[in-house]
């Protein structure tokens, strides 16, 4: 037994962790043995705990990280699940080839981004994750092994992408790889003062832009942000240069998070963003994965951890919704640094329970104060509600099943795939089992 | 003239002796022959390989790890047609020191996985690379290998006994164009260690893989991975007894 954690820090407890390293040997590391089943879990960048099965069996997956065969002509991947986000990056980028998206932390794998259909800035022109898989390999308890894609055994493929991993566990995966001309972005920062604010700089850069996001400053309830967009640079050619990655050194005894801290941070950060408004251009790995350069700075929260609540939801109601939920974020002082406001675009994803859907995204990470921190989220939930809107399980570690349940409208359908010998505390939590 | 280095490398399924693999394609103009105990293993990382660096020369052989005269036939084979450059010597396992305690027949195995048979693979290729008088050899040894501790000293004997021998074989080639380098890995988060307590926390095969092909490109006849593990394993080889038996280590 060994205590694990995931990316919110919110709990240590012990797991049975089974390393998978043999792809051909999985099925006799997996068998359901356990009544309480085994879940996998990859690099454990989940915030909450969608990958956490206290007392019970962890398949750690990062064993199996090898490539299978990539085809430089049409650009096909086929890899082992456990392999990172960031070894495809380095790897094939120089060889022309991008992964189309990616989320904003590339020390991912494989099978947890397909496991939680994760999306990128790329959302309006190129979907998630999922809408690149052309084909998954997945192993269930009992042994039986199924192929899937989106042309082959669709609904299985529509049940696993997006599936939390309670379908069974992803072996290997197929991806289509994009042409790129290099590593380099032309980027452009510019500030915005309230949310229509925002909302036209959406708009009007979805067409132009491949990559949009934000961040928004949460604390003075304003609505003012920096707007980043971004689009590939075709000429720039020599090598990048990559920085050195510094580690968060210890755990301090207190979250730095704090009313403290928080206030000045937003505004020294908001300077700092004005400050380099404008255009520039810079390699992939700053603009894409801007924290991974910090390596767990998941600890600033201190040893309690930190919630991250990310929401969705449609469009016509994005503006009043989103000014809402800064309210009562506002109102509670419970504020997080670290908000980003994006927008999906219009293209419904192929997961029966993925997160994206046509409208605007809000995430926000709160440090964790106990019955204050869940009473604003429960309050978030209200307004997430009303607006028929729904939040990212990969980051959630409390929604009510209810929520769940109204946010997922196939989630029925979805339960016919699940595999009994598979169970997390999410599906628990969640699910009833 | 034909510059391919040729790299062997025992033990190939190895988490370490991948990752070494993975930088050693990467760098280019090198030819690698995997040698191993499972073919199906060995093609997997084969593959990846090729998929990392597509010009590179991969090579499998599958063989036996005990019969001295399966580890001489071997290695002649290596040796037909041309010359190995560099030979890593990295298979090993790591059983708990409880189960060595109590099972002998595991105790004896332990000792022969990791002690004996690296022994004579770096013999068999010190017998042919002393008769060309250039190549290197580099023995993946551990920091168990440097003071017996309660926690693990079947598997740190074992280590112990490479590590004097690879001594001696860098004594016998002083001098010569043949060099010796014994690698000291501390302990590294691979599969090998994933369900131990903290193993987040050990250095990842990939810094330790850069430290040892760097360390071997330089003829280092002893590599500490990651390095800081030179200063902590003189403090504690030069504890004295008194204070390390109250240790619990
Ligand atoms: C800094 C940061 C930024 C992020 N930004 C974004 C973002 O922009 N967009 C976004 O969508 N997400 C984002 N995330 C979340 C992250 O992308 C997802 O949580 C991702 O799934 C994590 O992958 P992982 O390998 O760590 O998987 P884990 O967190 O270990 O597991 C995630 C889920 O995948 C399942 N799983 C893992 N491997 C397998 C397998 N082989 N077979 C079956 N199931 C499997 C697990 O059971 C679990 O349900 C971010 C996370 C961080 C830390």
């Amino acid at each position: 037994m060994k205590p694990i954690s995931s990316w919110g820090r919110l709990s240590h407890e012990d797991h049975q962790v089974i390393p998978l390293n043999d792809r051909h040997q999985a099925f006799n590391q997996i068998r359901a043995n356990e009544t309480q089943g085994g879940i996998a879990h990859g690099m454990g960048r989940s915030y909450g705990d969608v990958g956490l099965n206290p007392k019970g069996a962890l398949w750690l997956t990062t064993g199996l990280h090898h490539l299978i065969h990539f085809d430089e002509h049409t650009g096909r991947l086929i890899c082992e699940s456990g392999v990172l986000l960031r070894d495809i990056q380095r790897l094939l980028i120089p060889r022309g080839w991008i992964l189309p998206v990616t989320p904003g932390s590339q020390m991912v794998t494989v099978g947890g981004a397909i496991a939680n259909d994760v999306h990128g800035k790329n959302h309006h022109l190129l979907g998630s994750f999922g809408d690149h898989v052309q084909n998954i390999k997945l192993i269930r308890t009992d042994g039986t092994i199924i192929e899937c894609g989106p042309l082959h055994n669709t609904e299985w493929f529509s049940a696993t992408l997006g599936g939390l991993g309670l379908t069974g566990v992803i072996l290997e995966a197929e991806i289509q790889m994009r042409p790129t001309a290099g590593p380099w972005l032309d980027t452009e920062s510019i500030p915005y003062s309230n949310l229509s604010e925002f909302f036209e700089l959406a708009d009007s850069s979805e067409k132009d832009w491949e990559h949009t996001v934000s961040w928004i400053d949460c604390i003075s309830g304003k609505g003012q942000g920096i707007f980043m967009r971004a689009n590939p640079n075709k000429e720039l050619k020599h090598a990048p240069k990559m920085k050195a990655e510094k580690k968060m050194p210890f755990v301090p005894p207190i979250s730095l998070v704090n009313s403290l801290t928080l206030r000045p941070f937003n505004f020294l950060y908001r300077n700092h963003q004005k400050y380099k408004a404008g255009t520039s251009t810079v390699h992939y790995e700053p603009f894409f994965y801007p924290l991974d350069k910090l390596l767990e700075w998941n600890r600033m929260y201190g040893p309690k951890g930190f919630f991250q609540y990310q929401s969705v939801v449609p469009r016509n109601v994005g503006q009043d919704a989103t000014q809402a939920m800064l309210k009562e974020i506002e109102k509670s002082g419970e504020g997080s640094f670290l908000a980003v406001l994006k927008t999906f675009g219009n293209r419904e994803s192929l997961g029966m329970l993925s997160f994206p859907e046509p409208g605007v995204t809000l995430a926000l990470d709160f440090p964790n104060h106990a019955s204050r921190t869940h009473k604003l989220m429960n309050r978030l939930d209200a307004i997430v509600k009303e607006a028929k809107g729904r939040i990212y399980p990969a980051k959630d570690a409390r929604m009510p099943r209810e929520l769940f349940e109204a946010g997922y409208p196939k989630l029925n359908e979805f339960l016919k795939y699940r595999d009994a010998g598979i169970s997390s505390s999410l599906s628990r939590r969640l699910l009833g089992s | 003239m034909n510059n391919t280095k040729r790299i062997a490398i025992i033990g190939a399924t190895s988490s370490i002796a991948e990752h070494c693999a993975r930088i050693w394609a990467q760098q280019g103009s090198v030819e690698l022959i995997l040698v191993g105990r499972d073919q199906r293993k060995l093609e997997i990382v084969a593959a990846d390989l090729l998929v990392r660096s597509q010009n590179t020369k991969i090579e499998i052989v599958v063989t036996d790890f005990i019969d001295p005269t399966a580890i001489q036939n071997t290695v002649d084979a290596l040796f037909t047609f041309q010359p190995i450059d560099i030979a890593l010597i990295a298979h090993g396992t790591l059983p708990e020191q409880q189960d060595c305690q109590s099972n002998l027949g595991l105790n004896y195995s332990t000792l022969e996985i990791n002690g004996i048979s690296p022994v004579l693979y770096a013999e068999a290729f010190a017998q042919h690379m002393t008769k060309l008088n250039q190549g290197s050899i580099a023995i993946i040894g551990s920091v168990a290998g440097d003071r017996g501790r309660k926690s693990n000293y079947v598997y740190g004997a074992a280590k112990g006994l490479v590590t004097r021998y690879a001594q001696g074989l860098q004594h016998r080639f002083a001098g010569t164009g043949v060099n010796v380098s014994l690698i000291k890995p501390g302990p590294t988060n691979t599969p090998m260690t994933a369900a131990m307590k903290g193993s987040e926390k050990f250095a990842t095969p990939e810094e330790v893989a850069k430290t040892i092909t760097a360390g071997i490109e330089s003829k280092k006849a002893v590599i500490y991975a990651p390095a800081k593990w030179w200063l902590i394993m003189m403090v504690i080889r030069h504890l004295p007894s008194l204070i390390f038996n109250k240790m619990n280590i």
